[in-house]
């Protein structure tokens, strides 16, 4: 379907945009890559009276890489991610997570804010924002503040963003860089096309101790509920073991005992328990290798 | 309200509702037909188009977004003189049949090869997932896009 009217607003301060937004509580939406609220607005899912268009703000389509880890801005496009040569060793887990979203064309426009504030329970952005700990910076009426990946994502398309809030940057804590070797990770989803949401993913990650057992274990899923999630119980039977054949069997299996799938049209909740398992065994051995 | 940008190497002024699409608008006002709707809501490709280099779907943009930018369509793409390499090849490997998907790969394939003209098979399929073709079985695209990296590659990236 053709789009509902609106009105349109490209504020060149972030201040400006964040004074549109405030003036029209609830009623109006930021535009950022449009790759997601365009067909939620052909769809009829979203309404807004007004736009408020990112594009002209300053200062948000900046990659940091520093001792304090990797800072992505807000209107950063998928096309950025995959482009910066950094990242490779700088974050390799969000590489290569970012190689499954969407397609070439929507690589081009759709951003890290609209992924995050769009809160798809399917998205690889906001999985591996909470698997790594991220923070979200935003800014609102009331000022800047920080919000831990944790608390974020409340469910489905729903996140802790006030209607006047605008995501400024996501921060993820350092990948470390002295001791690289040590730090294993792996990163599977199965899409039934790639570029389509995933039915189901996981981003894994571990560091090594001196005696080769893991610890710090961090996994998480997408696809699999109405948000992203880690596995605490999972996470703990990996923590001081060595990570070989036998372990990962017994993970897999925790795994698909441990989380709540969703029936849908892509795939039953039984189809969807057994492939968590298989991608965190698949996630697990290659980060093993 | 006017919005201006550059169409196909021309300036163009138009006057758009904030709600219209850039697909919409180079179809409706500029009667630039090449570019195609197919689903209107992001997954078909069909209305692939170059907006500033980058290969982008024109019915998931405002057209009040390309305001200062370069678009090119399909139309832009070819010349008075014949088919192009990217084209030729395309009648070669029969890679289209109704031809209603053909502009979005088009433009996709030439945003590819400009800026990859090495790039292999793979890659075709993995930028060429984003378009739907109904009649061809997709096989013959990826030949014809693949016999057109010549073109790309003797030329700097030109076809
Ligand atoms: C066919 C198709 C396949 C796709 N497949 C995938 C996939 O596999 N994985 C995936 O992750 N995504 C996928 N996407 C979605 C895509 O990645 C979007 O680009 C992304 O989800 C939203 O980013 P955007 O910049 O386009 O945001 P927009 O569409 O502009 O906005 C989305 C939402 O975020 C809000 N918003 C945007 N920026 C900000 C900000 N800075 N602060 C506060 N709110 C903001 C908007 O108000 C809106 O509610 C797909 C999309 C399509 C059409
Ligand atoms: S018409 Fe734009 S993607 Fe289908
Ligand atoms: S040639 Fe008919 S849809 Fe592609």
């Amino acid at each position: 379907m053709k789009l509902p009217q609106f009105e349109y607003a490209c504020p060149t301060t972030l201040h400006d945009a964040v004074a549109l937004l405030a003036a029209r509580a609830g009623d109006a939406k930021a535009l950022a890559g449009g790759q997601s609220l365009m067909p939620m607005m052909a769809f009829r899912i979203a309404q807004p009276a007004l736009l408020v268009d990112l594009r002209k703000l300053p200062g948000l389509r900046e990659i940091k890489v520093s001792g304090d880890g990797v800072r992505l801005g807000a209107m950063v496009r998928w096309r950025d991610i995959e482009d910066d040569a950094r990242l490779a060793s700088a974050h390799p887990l969000l590489k290569a997570a970012i190689a499954h979203v969407a397609h070439y064309q929507i690589r081009n426009r759709g951003t890290v804010g609209g992924s995050l504030a769009h809160a798809d329970p399917a998205a690889e952005l906001p999985g591996i924002a909470l698997t790594c700990e991220a923070e979200i910076a935003v800014m609102g009426k009331g000022g800047a503040r920080t919000i831990k990946a944790t608390d974020f994502f409340l469910g489905a398309l729903t996140t802790a963003l006030e209607a006047d809030e605008i995501i400024t940057e996501l921060r993820l804590p350092p990948w470390p860089q002295e001791r690289a070797k040590s730090r294993r990770w792996g990163f599977q989803e199965f899409a039934r096309r790639r570029g389509d949401f995933a039915m189901a993913g996981v981003a894994a990650f571990y560091d090594l101790d001196n005696s080769n057992k893991a610890m710090n274990t961090h996994i998480g899923v997408i696809g699999i509920g109405d948000r992203p999630h880690r596995l605490p119980a999972v996470e703990a039977m990996l923590n001081g073991r060595a990570i070989d054949d036998a372990s990962i069997e017994r993970v897999a299996a925790a795994t698909s005992a441990a989380v709540e799938p969703q029936d849908d049209i892509h795939a039953s909740a039984a189809y969807r328990r057994a492939l968590v398992g298989t991608l965190v065994e698949r996630a697990l051995t290659s980060a093993a290798a | 309200m006017p919005i201006r940008f550059e169409v196909n190497g021309k300036q163009v002024t138009v006057e758009v509702e904030p709600r219209l699409t850039l697909a919409d608008c180079l179809r409706q006002q500029l009667r630039l037909t090449g570019t195609h709707i197919g689903c209107d809501h992001g997954v078909c490709g069909a209305c692939t188009v170059l907006v500033d280099g980058d290969a982008v779907r024109a019915c998931l943009m405002l057209a009040v977004q390309a305001e200062g930018s370069k678009v090119v369509t399909v139309e832009g793409l070819s010349n008075d003189d014949g088919l192009t390499p990217l084209q030729k090849s395309f009648r070669k490997h029969h890679a289209l049949q109704c031809g209603f998907c053909t502009p979005g790969f088009i433009t996709t394939a030439h945003a590819l090869l400009s800026e990859e003209p090495d790039c292999d098979a793979d890659r075709i399929r993995d930028v060429l997932s984003g378009n739907i073709c109904r009649c061809t079985g997709y096989i013959s695209i990826v030949e014809a896009v693949l016999d057109a990296r010549a073109a790309y590659k003797s030329n700097g990236g030109k076809p």
